[in-house]
């Protein structure tokens, strides 16, 4: 019965298997299709042989994993290199087919007369005739000249010709129409009444890999993602492709890049040490308070405390949005009620930070005090009974005893909320968007922009178009340190012995 | 270390649990009452409204242009589908990471811890381009489908979840499971009738920060859907409020009520084990 149900569902795995690699072979992506390969055998062999007995229960985490975050940061990767974005959207053949399809009005030409017919299928067929009479059937791309009395003309009579009004209505469909006339020329409509001659712009060659302009004779070869004269003009649209470290180079070398990229770095640090600081301090403070056996009422102060942390951060952060708001904002109402005066909360580059780091506050102290109150509770309370027989100071205490145990089991947690709030997202992105921006700048960037939320505006909401290369080598700057971090923090809490220990 | 405390010594402690309890309680308070203040205005609001009424709420549930209901509802749905899946996928991992030994354990292992450090959203572009292109072969789970968003998100469950759910595996002695076998259950049965059951906590935790985490979500949410009617509600009430605070404010503020409640009433409930994860760990999203 196991052996029936596991044949079964090797088989429907091995359908879909080669269900995508029929599409991704007619897609002409082999590497992808080798990938597949790679992972359909796998899997086969997972199911096959009894010694891959464990590895079928990692297969769904592991499947998920690799399609979805590893494969995208190695793609993220290439895409650094590369000048993928705003102008250099397409690949090479899309670039030249584009090119080559661009027709020009031969000058010389003079234009065709033309009749409309349609078949009993309902298909086009035109009859050109030139100012000297002479005159040729199109259909399907295809010209004909015919002579008088050929039997294609009494074809033609036997189907329905297009009066005026048709001929308006069918205008997207003519203009659509195009017939090869020679090796250069092709025959478009020109107007309702007449057809014309258009020369091919542009013709590509392979083997010199060269677009020449057949009006001009200008050859354009392919530099960096564009087609260029030997002048340096560019043709545009460029197409993708490998510029190497140019994204790098522009991030640090580009005054107008490099200038925004370093003042964003610089809040992001500050953003994240101011984050982690005062939610801690904060938490610290109010666990010790409410880790006294003597505060009264300490349980119900404990899960009020709690309640910012209970809710979605993202409906807090608009909710913080409308009480900052400068005009109307209950905040500045109760500053101009007592002292007189308001603040521009989100206009100020300043204030701006200083709204995000009062919001954070709000988000994180109830998860430090939690923490906190955990750590405190595991000291051992004979410590500070030898303390006192010592004559410490509550100060000296803090300051001796509880400091540095507490750190021992909080130390990490407050380097995972570094690289947390390094990356967080959705608060500035919420209260801020990065604004107020950075005059001057190249880039989107703002005055409290981080690094993540500048990689998004960078590749999703540039006003001056998309520029997913140098997102993609924002990432890998943001990958390094959050991996260095994080590397650090495994180091000091053993993360890794853990690993070790383990096997 | 602690001492009785004098007059003053409770009088500055209580003031300063009040400083921070108004801190802490004022913007909820706040929007609960605009909630119920008819105006739907910041102007002019105060802390108990004046004629209260249900009228924002009734918006919520009934305005055509944009449904908020519809988008809590999504989230759950979301939320709900991710959450399950995602503890059937690290639970089996885990399973086989506490009870097996085979080559690349340390390695999976590690890779589960590294997968964590690289927040996926960085990802962003190459995972919308992942997913386009997912749709062009099955269109049902390509761009602004939910089925899509789900297959993101279950890609960046890993990681913690794994490790978490090992850790809690490896507590539970095998004794049970060698028994088991003996009585002649596979491996997957003791996995499915022993483990599974008596893992209940740890699943539940993982289960709610799934959860809870899915609920919140609103890059990948933004990026990839694009029809109203499908998105959730992090997406929704941020753009429904795009910076008219001063004429949507009431609704807003209903809107984030009812949509704040699922996670709070759960988180109520669930404190216990949930601080026991944090303090493991794990960080809200």
């Amino acid at each position: 019965m196991g052996k029936i149900i596991k044949g079964g569902f090797l088989a429907i795995i091995n359908v879909v298997f080669i269900w995508i690699a029929l599409y991704l072979l007619s897609a002409q992506a082999y590497l992808v299709f080798a990938l597949l390969l790679l992972g359909a055998l796998l899997t086969n062999f997972i199911f096959i042989l009894p010694k891959g007995y464990p590895y079928r229960y990692l297969l769904p985490a592991a499947f998920f994993m690799v399609l979805l975050v590893v494969y995208p940061i190695m793609y993220t990767v290439y895409i650094s290199v590369t000048n993928y974005g705003t102008g250099n959207i397409l690949n090479k053949e899309q670039v030249i087919a584009q090119f080559e399809s661009k027709y020009v009005l031969e000058p010389s030409s003079e234009g065709y007369s033309f009749q409309a017919y349609r078949d009993s299928q309902d298909r086009l067929w035109m009859l050109f005739t030139d100012s000297e009479g002479r005159q040729m059937v199109g259909h399907d791309g295809e010209l004909t000249p015919v002579q008088a009395g050929d039997p294609l003309l009494g074809q033609l009579d036997g189907f329905t010709e297009l009066n005026r009004v048709d001929l308006v209505r069918a205008t997207n469909e003519l203009s659509a129409q195009s017939f090869a006339y020679d090796d250069l020329h092709e025959l478009r409509m020109r107007n309702i009444n007449a057809f014309s001659l258009y020369l091919q712009q542009y013709r590509y060659d392979v083997a010199s890999d060269r677009l020449t302009d057949l009006q001009t004779g200008t050859v354009y070869e392919p530099i960096d993602g564009y087609f260029q004269a030997p002048d340096g003009t560019r043709l545009t649209p460029g197409f993708r492709a490998v510029i190497g470290f140019d994204n790098f180079r522009r991030l640090l070398g580009n005054p107008q890049i490099t200038g925004p990229f370093v003042s964003v770095f610089i809040w992001t640090i500050q953003w994240a040490l101011l984050s982690v600081a005062t939610t801690f301090v904060v938490g610290l403070f109010l666990a010790i308070l409410l880790n006294d056996p003597h505060m009264r009422l300490r349980k119900v102060y404990r899960s009020l405390l709690i309640l910012p942390y209970a809710i979605p951060a993202f409906i807090s952060a608009l909710i913080w949005r409308g009480l900052f708001n400068t005009e109307l904002g209950v905040i500045n109402q109760i500053l101009r009620a007592t002292v007189g005066s308001s603040v521009p909360w989100l206009q100020d580059p300043f204030w701006a930070k200083v709204a995000l780091i009062i919001l954070n506050l709000w988000l994180g102290f109830p998860y430090m005090m939690i923490i906190c109150l955990g750590a405190l509770q595991s000291i051992n309370a004979e410590m500070y009974e030898a303390a006192l027989v010592d004559g410490a100071t509550s100060w000296q205490q803090f300051r001796h005893i509880t400091l540095p145990l507490l750190m021992v089991s909080v130390g990490p947690l407050l380097v995972s909320s570094f690289s947390f709030n390094f990356n967080n997202f959705s608060v500035i992105y919420l209260l801020t968007r990065g604004r107020p921006p950075i005059v001057g700048a190249q880039t989107p960037a703002g005055h409290t922009d981080i690094l993540i939320s500048y990689t998004y505006r960078l590749a999703f909401e540039s006003g001056r178009g998309i520029d997913y290369g140098l997102a993609s080598a924002v990432t890998l700057v943001i990958f390094l340190i959050t991996g260095a971090i994080t590397f650090f923090n495994f180091r000091f809490t053993g993360a890794l012995e853990d690993v070790n220990k383990n096997v | 270390m602690y001492r009785k405390h004098t007059f003053f010594g409770g009088l500055w402690r209580h003031t300063v649990m009040i400083v921070f309890l108004v801190f802490a309680l004022f913007p909820i308070l706040w929007v609960i009452s605009a909630s119920f203040n008819p105006a739907n205005t910041l102007v002019g609001q105060s802390l108990i409204p004046k004629n209260a009424s249900l009228v924002n709420y009734k918006e919520v549930f009934t305005s055509e242009q944009y449904p908020i209901a519809l988008w809590i509802k999504n989230s759950i749905v979301i939320g709900l589908i991710t959450s399950a899946l995602v503890v059937v996928m690290t639970s089996l991992a885990a399973y086989a990471f506490s009870r097996f030994r085979f080559k690349g354990r340390r390695e999976g292992l590690f890779a589960s811890l590294l997968v964590q450090v690289f927040p996926q959203m960085l990802a962003a572009v190459s995972i919308y381009l992942l997913i386009l292109s997912i749709g062009k072969l099955v269109p049902s789970m390509g761009i602004n489908t939910h089925a899509g968003l789900i297959l993101v998100y279950l890609g960046g469950a890993m990681g913690v979840n794994a490790w978490l759910m090992k850790g809690y595996f490896d507590t539970i002695p095998n004794s049970l499971e060698e028994s088991a076998m003996i009585d002649g259950a596979s491996p997957f049965q003791a996995y499915y009738m022993i483990i599974l059951p008596l893992a209940r906590p740890i699943l539940a935790v993982i289960f709610l920060l799934q959860f809870i985490g899915t609920y919140s979500e609103f890059i990948f949410a933004s990026v990839l859907i694009s029809s109203s009617e499908k998105y959730t509600l992090a997406v929704g009430l941020q753009l429904f409020i795009h910076d008219q605070y001063a004429s949507r404010w009431g609704v807003f503020a209903a809107a984030s009520v009812l949509g704040a409640l699922p996670i709070v009433i759960l988180f109520m409930f669930l404190q216990k084990y949930l601080v026991s994860g944090l303090t493991s760990g794990a960080v809200k999203g």
